[in-house]
């Protein structure tokens, strides 16, 4: 098997299994997709997948049941950077709609599809629990939070440069 | 200004971390609690002071740790319910950035009532910032003697662990949360048996909610009757409301439940009036489940009575002409939205959230939303209105768990009291896609039947 964790998300593993009692192993599961999620590109190909059953030592079908149930995995790649647009009530109410359009425009995609060059994914998510500070997305582990055209414009920026540093 | 018991120390800098918030009283109500009370006084208090469980459906939390079944050699669990996914809420998110240790005091002193020597947040997995400010949290009360093994030489041992879910409305309702806390798809059980009895790895469990566990500290340092003081009827205390949509100043805000829902939208402490001028057309005032009302409903009963801000008032006239507490999510309209629109977006909603275990809500919100987008594209027929009415009537009550019920509401309570608007949008096609029907009377004075 080439998909593996190093050393320090091993680390992080153990600790996410410490906090379940003896023999309840399979509770991590959740946690243990996300580390898995972050450490292999972003998203979970079957393999990272019979691998999470192995270290938890339940049936890869176990794994694969929650990995379709839950939004947050990802079974198919994605750009560097997700754009998780909220498109529920309260944030179309004030204002998503027109986000959503812009960021479209920007980066030439419609939601579910990845930029040709890889760095954005743009997604519509429902009801991120931040109705207050609406238009907002969410981009990795951080919220995007009352969303104007100039700020996506900022955001769009700030992640090529990041990108472009890393090249 | 109001009662503040949960956020009055919110603005203090540095409260976030254990030092700051150690040096302005906090851990003394854990204090008192573990060293100066016994179990069955600390449930007692939580008794008197007549909470009700801030999650949603308002059931009095002390009641509620009283029935959980203390089966000899089998440990219990507390489980804290921070999955806060229903459109409209983010009250539990505030509290739990600003003020973690208080949601730590609170459950070190609930887990000691309820014998958890092991307790869990369930957080969703999308405030994972939040999940990490309170892992720091548990680290630093762990330091310090309030987390771990023989607490304040008590003998007694609690380890507060966070468990972040991966994205699924779902996971908020109590059963479906503990098989997600499992390891499993979040598809809700059947009760009974109930978690108390057989909840997570079939051990008693309590789940409660962030504010609810949040608000016994308060009630440990004052004693449950002065915080049954508080409020009015059978809704004590203060409640944390979030405010969002249309107004001047959405944001969290802690109320006692006194105050009208006028002054609640239009006074400068809170909402600040309708943004940009605008008249106030519509209000969810409890979460996307709850019934949406019009402004006239809203801001006084049936009888003409002023509505204020609590569990009762709130649902004054049922759903026929009230609404629902629920969670605190509360969501304003403006004059230029569309109730057809809306609607859809909740039905999306729920149709995507449904866990698919009972056809009525599996299907049944499907079709929901396929009938509202029909109609809110300038496509709709008449008929479709009665349509709709007739799923929604057709899958509350008939589902496993309350998500067939929160879908079903929202879309009732919108042809219940915006028919008309449902109407226009279908004789008027292709002027609906441009425009909107707006406010016409739904602010007007109700006629009150004297
Ligand atoms: C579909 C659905 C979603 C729910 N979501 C939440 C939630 O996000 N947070 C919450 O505290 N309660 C939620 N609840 C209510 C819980 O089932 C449960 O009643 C609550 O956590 C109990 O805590 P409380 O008594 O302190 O309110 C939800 C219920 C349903 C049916
Ligand atoms: S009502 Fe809906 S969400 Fe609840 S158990 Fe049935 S299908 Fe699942
Ligand atoms: S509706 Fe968008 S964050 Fe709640």
């Amino acid at each position: 098997m080439s998909l593996q964790f190093n050393n320090e998300q091993m680390t992080e593993f153990k600790r996410l299994v410490a906090r379940y009692p003896e023999g309840k192993q399979k509770s991590a599961l959740l946690p243990v997709l996300h580390l898995a999620q972050d450490s292999f590109g972003g998203w979970l190909p079957t393999e990272a997948m019979d691998y999470v059953a192995v270290l938890l030592n339940i049936e890869p079908i176990e794994v694969y049941e929650v990995a379709t149930f839950y939004s947050m995995y990802n079974l198919k790649p994605v750009g560097k950077f997700v754009f998780e647009v909220c498109q529920t009530g309260p944030c179309m109410i004030s204002g998503s709609e027109n986000i959503i359009t812009y960021i479209q425009q920007q980066l030439g995609i419609q939601p579910g599809q990845t930029t040709k060059d890889g760095i954005f994914t743009l997604k519509l998510v429902e009801c991120l629990g931040a109705c207050g500070y609406a238009p907002m997305m969410q981009v990795g582990k951080i919220y995007r939070e009352h969303l104007t055209k100039e700020k996506v414009d900022a955001i769009i920026a700030e992640y090529r440069m990041q990108v472009a540093a890393q090249n | 200004m109001g009662v503040k018991l949960l956020l009055e120390k919110a603005n203090v800098p540095g409260i976030r971390s254990y030092d700051v918030y150690r040096r302005e009283g906090g851990y003394a109500a854990a204090e008192k609690a573990l060293k100066e009370m016994t179990i069955e006084s600390i449930v007692e208090e939580v008794k008197k002071s007549g909470l009700r469980g801030r999650g949603g459906a308002g059931f009095p939390a002390g009641m509620k740790w009283s029935f959980i079944a203390k089966p000899e050699g089998v440990p219990r669990h507390l489980v804290c319910n921070a999955d806060e996914s229903e459109p409209g809420t983010f009250k539990d998110r505030y509290l739990m950035e600003f003020l973690p240790h208080l949601l730590l005091e609170g459950l070190l002193i609930s887990s000691f009532a309820l014998g958890s020597n092991d307790t869990y947040i369930y957080i969703r997995g999308e405030y994972a910032w939040v999940a990490t400010i309170l892992e720091d949290a548990i680290e630093e009360a762990t330091k310090n003697g309030w987390l771990g093994k023989n607490i304040l030489g008590t003998g007694f041992d609690c380890m507060i662990h966070v468990h972040r879910g991966a994205g699924a409305y779902i996971c908020g309702e109590e059963t479906a949360l503990i098989e997600s806390l499992e390891g499993k798809r979040g598809n809700p059980r059947i009760k009974p048996p109930f978690p108390a009895i057989q909840g997570l790895w079939m051990r008693p469990t309590v789940v409660n909610n962030v504010e609810t566990l949040a608000a016994v500290v308060p009630i440990i340092k004052m004693g449950g009757d002065e915080y049954a003081k508080i409020g009015v009827g059978r809704s004590t205390g203060t409640k944390l409301i979030s405010a969002c949509g249309n107004i001047n100043k959405p944001g969290v805000y802690e109320i006692d439940m006194t105050i009208s829902v006028e002054d609640f939208i239009y006074s400068d402490e809170y909402c600040g009036g309708i943004a940009n001028g605008k008249k106030l057309k519509a209000c969810i005032p409890g979460g996307s489940s709850v019934p949406i009302l019009p402004a006239n409903l809203l801001l006084k009963t049936a009888k003409g009575e002023t509505r204020y801000m609590n569990y009762e008032s709130l649902s004054d006239g049922g759903f026929a002409t009230g609404s629902m507490m629920g969670s605190g999510g509360f969501i304003i309209l403006d004059e230029d939205q569309c109730i057809v629109k809306n609607t859809l977006t909740l039905a999306r909603f729920y149709r995507h959230e449904s866990c698919g275990q009972c056809s009525p809500c599996r299907e049944g919100t499907g079709w929901m939303e396929k009938i509202l987008q029909k109609i809110e594209s300038g496509k709709g027929e008449v008929s479709d209105i009665d349509l709709l009415w007739d799923i929604q009537r057709k899958i509350e009550g008939n589902t496993i768990c309350p998500l067939g019920d929160a879908a079903a509401w929202p879309v009732a309570a919108a042809i219940r009291h915006f028919r008309d608007e449902f109407e226009w949008h279908i004789n008027n096609r292709e002027l609906s896609q441009t425009s909107n029907f707006g406010l016409q009377h739904y602010a007007d004075p109700i006629h009150v039947p004297a």
